[in-house]
């Protein structure tokens, strides 16, 4: 089908089948070990080597990170991510040939909970990554994604977007690391860890039922993927890292943009799948093994002996159509097989969009997603999908009111009012589900295209976290406010 | 207890909405399907009073349905257009000549003047002739293109300003997976378009109707109005690449009802990003066509065909373009690589 292949394949057959006794391509001295794709056998030294340079080639190319920048490394225990471990310790050691010099720290985020594993489960995952983690010397914290339900609401609250970086910047950086050399204020002290033995067991309740409050498999994962995005974010913040690295391959990449294009993110595209993401301002995601594939990644792991701990997800040991996250991957990985470009086409789609820029002062909080935070896109033409859905909607029932208008107002949300109350019991955690609160917004109006869609297929949102739910309500009184004094406003799209 | 239709909550309801998962009797259907085509022509602005517009036929569910529905709406709302059939004859034994007999049923129901273009009298091939030289893989690319050409010509005989094609929102949610996949940016940005600016001469603006309806509704449509349509794949293979894009998206359809929607969500709010290439428009140095490249692919996919090399026009063979241009005799190893065989 692709027509870039069709000179290749000629190639390929000459190669004929990658033999034992083949050569490296790069040395061309070494007997090759392994084969990355179609024709390019590499050496064990060699293979290394182009390891270790694309993940510096690609620190190097983008002049995200600065020097002397604390960095946090998002470990999920998988073989990507603790191969951009692997990395990150060999680059920033002593004998490294061109050092990294940035300041990593390690997050681990234990979903155990969700997934519905013992305490024990958890609690040896814990100890297997806190050995992991101890070695490297970095701080680190590993924490339970029942802290998700105490976050502040800052995490969801807009903050102002940085401005550009100024062409320069990085050389200023650079210039200024050298002439103030390594501030080393990361010391072991640092470190937090709440292990799972300590999570209260009302906590892991809580998130069960938050989580389980979402009808379908996609939806589940979907919130899963934001709440600990937030927690993630939240972590960085509070401990003082402007980065927060993420290891998603290339492989995952184009799955997760398949996903986006599927799940109605096409305006977010950009954000979820690019290099840098700074939709939360102060704390930068960045991607730096977005050029491996998994399969090298697979092949790299193992022969240099990177260890790992499977760790099972909400999808795991399910059906193929068991949500749009896991169709999705399975589907890419067979074309996959049957195609090998397939990946690599889809990513490199990928590379040329970009977020589109419907408001470049979206840093007004009315203009960002309640969860994903990216900028609305639920504003469109009176010809699009959102609208012709809307149509059809309204058609299907007119004369009476529907179930679902209803719903969405009898199923009242957390007011602010109940904070006080909801504080104190199940620790702060549950929110008052029983209280009958009036005056809360519709959540819906405050969601990006994508999210709308998660929260509509949740039977109530009443175990959201609190921080979520007050954002809201701040959120909705101050647009209330904003149009009691509408008439006195010079420029409507001012905000805070 | 039978379940009452959502909507009048008089009549019992007959079906579930694909698109809404309402559940309507067949009359509330009706109303809400041929409505919401209207809107959709009323807000997209794709015709103007006293336009003569024509109806892209192929006799099977889709462009039967639209058919339909234009003239019916058309009637409804005085559009005031103007409208006709055009249907194009790829020469397909067993297949397009059966369809066809739709289409001119339909002409005698809809008393619409057609107007039938065939590959034979365009280009001096039909698809079974073309389908001999070059096997079974790759037809659809000859096919698709040669069609998208017929198509111009036709409405250029009939004087048509416009053609609506009977595309709907899964062919739409498709190709946007199909583009991604192919990593087609240009193609990616402008396929989820309802409808193509006039782009020069030669070339009828075309626009999608149906573009927001899904198929499922439209054969509920079709079902319940007992509309003639034609219903059977055609003969040569379908497009096997395309095969999986259409899997997916019908699995994605069995999860969540709404993904054909969300994808062309996604697809309309997708941007490029800034200085990537895109392929300049410009025009056909044989035969005048829009075409980005010296040689439009109809014309390199028929001097191919004329040559006895059907390769020529499939994959990238740019470089050809000028020694085709030029008359000039190609080295034997070219002439090797681009004869018919293992494909």
């Amino acid at each position: 089908m692709c027509q870039v292949g069709e000179e290749d394949r000629y190639r390929y057959q000459q190669d004929g089948p990658a033999s034992a006794s083949k050569k490296c391509v790069k040395c061309k001295d070494a007997s090759a070990a392994l084969v990355i794709r179609a024709g390019d056998a590499y050496c064990r030294s060699c293979f290394n080597e182009s390891f270790v340079h694309k993940f510096r080639a690609m620190l190097g190319k983008t002049r995200v990170i600065f020097p002397g920048e604390k960095v946090l490394l998002a470990v999920s225990g998988g073989p990507a991510s603790c191969s951009m471990l692997r990395q990150v310790q060999e680059g920033v050691s002593q004998n490294a040939h061109k050092k990294l010099r940035f300041l990593p720290g390690i997050v681990y985020i234990d979903e155990g909970g969700v997934v519905g594993l013992s305490k024990e489960m958890r609690q040896k995952t814990a100890f297997e990554l806190q050995e992991l983690f101890t070695t490297t010397g970095f701080p680190f914290y590993i924490l339970p994604l029942e802290q998700v339900l105490e976050l502040p609401t800052s995490v969801v609250m807009p903050v102002q977007q940085q401005s550009e970086p100024v062409t320069g910047a990085y050389k200023a950086a650079v210039d200024h690391f050298l002439l103030h050399g390594r501030k080393n204020d990361v010391s072991p002290e640092e470190q937090e860890n709440i292990l799972p033995c300590d999570v209260n067991e009302s906590q892991t309740c809580a998130l069960q039922q938050l989580i389980g409050s979402a009808k379908t498999l996609t939806a589940r994962e979907d919130l899963l993927n934001t709440l600990r995005h937030h927690l993630l974010v939240h972590t960085a913040r509070s401990k003082g890292y402007s980065k927060l690295m993420l290891g998603d391959s290339c492989t995952r990449l184009a799955v997760k943009l398949l996903i986006s294009i599927s799940l109605g993110r096409g305006a977010q595209l950009a954000q979820d799948v690019g290099f840098s993401d700074s939709r939360y301002g102060d704390v930068i995601s960045v991607r730096p093994m977005r050029d491996y594939s998994a399969k090298e990644i697979a092949f790299y792991s193992h022969m240099f002996n990177v260890p790992y701990v499977s760790v099972p997800s909400l999808h795991t040991k399910t059906q193929d159509k068991a949500s749009i996250q896991r169709l999705t991957e399975s589907f890419v990985t067979k074309l996959q097989t049957d195609f090998p470009s397939t990946v690599s086409t889809i990513y490199r789609t990928g590379e040329k969009l970009q977020t589109a820029g419907r408001s470049s002062s979206a840093a007004a909080d009315g203009s960002r997603c309640l969860l994903c935070l990216c900028s609305l896109d639920t504003v469109t033409d009176v010809a699009s999908a959102l609208q012709a859905t809307l149509i059809s909607e309204q058609l299907s029932h007119t004369k009476i009111q529907g179930p679902e208008s209803e719903l969405s107002t009898a199923e009242e949300y957390c007011s602010i009012k109940g904070e006080g109350t909801c504080r104190g019991t199940g620790g702060g955690v549950v929110c008052c589900s029983s209280a009958k609160e009036v005056d809360t917004p519709d959540l819906r109006e405050l969601m990006c295209y994508s999210c709308q869609l998660t929260i509509k297929d949740m039977s109530s949102i009443h175990h959201l976290p609190h921080y979520i739910l007050s954002e809201a309500q701040r959120r909705h009184s101050r647009s209330l406010m904003r149009e009691e004094i509408r008439e006195f406003l010079l420029d409507a799209d001012e905000d805070d | 207890m039978p379940a009452l239709c959502s909507n009048c909550s008089e009549k019992r309801a007959m079906l579930k909405r694909p698109k809404t998962g309402h559940s309507l009797c067949k009359l509330c259907f009706f109303f809400a399907f041929e409505e919401e085509i209207h809107q959709t022509i009323v807000a997209a602005k794709l015709f103007k009073p006293g336009e003569t517009v024509g109806i892209a036929a192929s006799g099977g569910k889709d462009s039967t349905v639209l058919a339909y529905i234009m003239k019916l709406l058309n009637e409804r709302y005085n559009y005031g257009l103007k409208l006709m059939l055009i249907s194009v004859d790829e020469g397909i034994t067993g297949y397009r000549d059966d369809s066809l007999e739709t289409v001119k049923r339909n002409q005698q129901q809809y008393e619409l003047p057609l107007k039938i273009v065939s590959y034979e009298e365009l280009y001096g091939w039909s698809m079974d002739a073309i389908v001999k030289q070059v096997g079974l893989k790759n037809n659809c690319t000859f096919c698709g293109v040669f069609r998208r050409q017929a198509l111009d010509r036709g409405a250029i005989m009939l004087r048509v300003d416009k053609i609506c094609t009977g595309h709907n929102a899964d062919d739409v949610a498709e190709t946007v997976l199909m583009n991604v996949l192919r990593g087609d940016i240009a193609r990616l940005r402008r396929c989820t378009a309802i409808s193509t600016a006039s782009e020069g001469d030669g070339v009828v603006p075309r626009c999608k109707p149906l573009k927001y309806a899904y198929e499922k509704e439209i054969v509920l449509y079709a079902y319940f109005k007992k509309l003639d349509y034609f219903s059977t794949e055609c003969i040569y293979s379908p497009n096997a690449y395309r095969g999986y894009a259409r899997t997916f998206l019908k699995d994605l359809e069995s999860i969540r009802p709404s993904s054909i929607i969300d994808i062309i969500h996604s697809g309309e709010n997708l941007s490029v990003r800034e200085g990537v290439k895109m392929p300049v428009q410009g025009t056909c140095s044989r035969c005048g066509y829009i075409s980005s490249q010296a040689l439009c692919k109809a014309c390199v996919l028929l001097e191919g065909l004329n040559r006895g090399l059907p390769k020529l026009g499939i994959g990238k063979h740019h470089r050809l373009h000028e020694k085709i241009l030029s008359q000039q005799p190609l080295t034997e190893n070219e002439e090797k690589k681009l004869k018919s065989g293992d494909f």
